[in-house]
């Protein structure tokens, strides 16, 4: 097997149903020439050409409305964003324009459109960080997609490439890994190169829905996406050694969500743990907790802990980044809180 | 503040066009402008559903520019958009179906009077935040370059429009990569209560494209010869690989904003004056006065549209109500 960098797993997946399927394109900022701010659509424009990698002015409203219009008309447009906090520019073309048309047709409308860029924060500060799942969460018609992995990372883009419906296609700055030229540092946790390193070359897809138990366990239950997921594993490790057996849960697309594989773990370990990156306050963390309350209730033996960002916008500063934040030990407390009760 | 552009009254010109074209113009303008006031009507007196925006005095516009285009080029639309279906052939019936929020309605009662839909006529949507379309349709001008379908795309948005920022973004992409786009501005010279003078540093509207070097126009929007003309123009500039244009259409909303809307912000001898300006009794003086028609010809597609809009009405009543649970199934796609 070979062991790929999350980005070049993502660029293989785009690559690879590009030359399947003639319908896929690509729009964004310095997507083409430059290969994308993070290199992932490297080299695409030598490949595919200007009819179908455009390099876009700084118009974010503006080419997400393309991609929507040409999704109407017949093709598969991938659209990036240089950093997902740019999306707010485009907020009414997502929310009241690519979510909405199906049901505003009354289903004859289809918008096949992923919507892609990087968040998360990396000592960018305010703009460069913010983590903006839960915007699209909210949004009725979205999909949400949230690749932890470089194997998850490839067959997720395919099913999203695929999918009939607008999906969010949401990467981690720092997970995109060394392994891609310009991709930035790689992650250091240990956990990070323990699972799904090895991706397969041939093009495969992972149905949107269906989580991924990543690490077995009996103790606590912890649900988390993206970089909060290796934190997540790195305590699943530490934990080990003092005998807390936990599971760990990547739920990998927030909507659909596979509330079966959760209700399951939590049925087992009776303990739960969310934790995400974006800000607590009606953030992905909120939800979780209400799913689970909805779903499994009975099954609780203590109150879910829940380990979110700060509600603030975040600090430049390092060590104010660090302690808006979920950090390891914030994820280990919250778990021994959990089994404390 | 009054409106300051030129009351046309005269006949169209039709001389060297088609009367066979100049007849479907004639019965589609009327279409539109019964659908409309039968729908008014319906409002007043009948438990209709929802809201509404006019586009009466307003169809020469609509008829004009899809006239130039061929039954698969596209279009977007707005709020005000029923003319808009009306002339790209989207059915009566099934509009009218959609007014009632009937499930054999265009979008089978989802959408209502705001976002009428019919991918199968080229009409892509009526997209109700003013604006939004216009970055769409172009997406749609990139969508026939890609596929090299030789599609024109046109946007309709009205004078509002232009001062929201997707209207420069998309102009300008479609200027860069000379997309087959086309650009009406239904210049009705009120957005809501706000004139063109009010609302717009430079009020001639079409002078937007020079700032992306675009080719544009201003014509008489009531006059539906003179619209088709430079359209077509824009078409044949459009298909030869030529790239967009913008083209502002001088016209006048007879109707109100929306539904009941007064518009008590226009003085009465301007709406007069305009409602004597009539897009439609000038395309009828003129086809008169070019021998295109006689007046007993004219006077059949009156009635003909009259029966038409009843028929419509009639099966839409007919028609099934939507569920409570019918949404259900049209949130996302299943592939």
């Amino acid at each position: 097997m070979r062991q790929l960098g999350l980005s070049a797993a993502i660029r293989e997946g785009i690559v690879q149903e590009m030359r399947a399927d003639e319908s896929v394109i690509l729009l964004g900022e310095d997507v083409g020439k430059f290969g994308g701010a993070f290199h992932v659509t490297h080299d695409m424009l030598d490949e595919f050409g200007a009819n179908r990698i455009w390099d876009t002015p700084i118009s974010e409203a503006g080419f997400t409305g393309l991609g929507i219009g040409a999704a109407l008309t017949g093709l598969r447009p991938i659209v990036e964003y240089q950093y997902l906090d740019f999306i707010f520019c485009a907020m009414d073309q997502v929310v009241n324009q690519a979510a909405k048309i199906r049901l505003m047709s009354g289903g004859r409308a289809k918008t096949p459109l992923v919507l892609r860029g990087p968040q998360g924060a990396t000592g960018r500060g305010a703009q460069h960080s913010q983590s903006v799942e839960a915007y699209f969460m909210h949004t009725p018609g979205m999909k949400v997609v949230m690749p932890s992995t470089p194997f998850d990372a490839k067959g997720l883009i395919i099913s999203a490439i695929r999918d009939d419906n607008p999906v969010l296609f949401v990467e981690h700055k720092l997970l995109y890994g060394a392994a891609s030229p310009g991709g930035g540092k790689a992650l250091s946790d240990s956990a990070i190169q323990a699972i799904g390193v090895d991706v397969p070359e041939t093009p495969y897809a992972i149905p949107l829905g269906s989580a991924d138990v990543k690490r077995q366990g009996s103790d606590v239950t912890i649900i988390a996406t993206l970089l909060m997921l290796h934190r997540s594993l790195t305590v699943a490790d530490q934990l080990a050694e003092q005998g807390i057996s936990v599971e760990v849960i990547d739920p990998r697309s927030l909507v659909p969500l596979d509330v079966e594989t959760i209700a399951a773990s939590v049925a087992k370990t009776n303990h739960v743990v969310v934790v995400s990156e974006d800000t607590a306050r009606a953030g992905v963390s909120a939800e979780l907790v209400a799913t689970i309350n909805d779903h499994c209730f009975y099954d609780l033996e203590a109150p879910v802990q829940r380990v979110a960002a700060v509600d603030t916008p975040i600090p430049f500063g390092p060590a104010a980044e660090r302690h808006v934040i979920p950090q390891v030990d914030d994820i280990r407390g919250a778990v021994l809180r959990a089994l404390s009760d | 503040m009054t409106s300051t552009v030129e009351i046309r009254r005269d006949p169209v010109d039709c001389s060297g066009k088609d009367p066979a074209m100049l007849l479907r113009m004639f019965r589609k303008m009327l279409e539109a402008r019964e659908f409309e006031e039968q729908l008014y009507y319906l409002f007043l007196t009948t438990a209709m559903p929802g809201t509404m925006h006019q586009a009466v005095g307003q169809e020469a516009v609509a008829v004009g520019v899809v006239s130039a285009l061929n039954a698969d080029d596209t279009i977007t639309s707005t709020h005000r958009g029923h003319a808009h279906c009306v002339a790209k052939d989207v059915p009566l019936k099934e509009m009218m179906a959609e007014m009632f929020a009937k499930r054999e309605g265009s979008c089978r009662g989802m959408g209502g009077s705001m976002h009428l839909t019919d991918f199968s006529k080229g009409m892509l949507g009526a997209f109700a935040i003013v604006g939004s379309g216009i970055p769409i349709a172009t997406g749609a001008a990139l969508s026939a370059r890609v596929r090299g379908s030789g599609q024109v795309a046109v946007s309709f948005f009205g004078d509002g429009a232009v001062n929201e920022g997707v209207f420069h973004e998309a102009l300008n992409m479609a200027a860069l990569w000379k997309l087959p786009a086309i650009y009406i501005i239904e210049n009705n010279q009120y957005a809501l209560s706000m004139t063109v003078e009010e609302s717009s540093a430079v009020p001639n509207l079409a002078s937007r494209a020079c700032a992306y070097g675009m080719p544009n126009r201003r014509v008489d929007g009531n006059d539906v010869v003179a619209v088709y003309d430079a359209t077509r123009e824009a078409v044949e500039r459009a298909r030869a690989g030529d790239g967009p244009t913008l083209i502002e259409a001088l016209t006048y909303r007879i109707r109100g904003h929306a539904r009941f809307e007064a518009a008590g912000y226009r003085p009465e001898k301007e709406v007069e004056a305009w409602k004597a300006a009539d897009p439609i009794e000038r395309l009828a003086a003129g086809m008169i006065a070019a021998g295109a028609a006689t007046a007993v010809e004219l006077n059949r597609v009156r009635a003909e549209a009259e029966t038409v809009i009843e028929d419509a009405i009639e099966y839409a009543q007919s028609c099934s109500d939507v569920e409570a649970e019918d949404y259900l199934t049209y949130i996302t796609a299943e592939n």
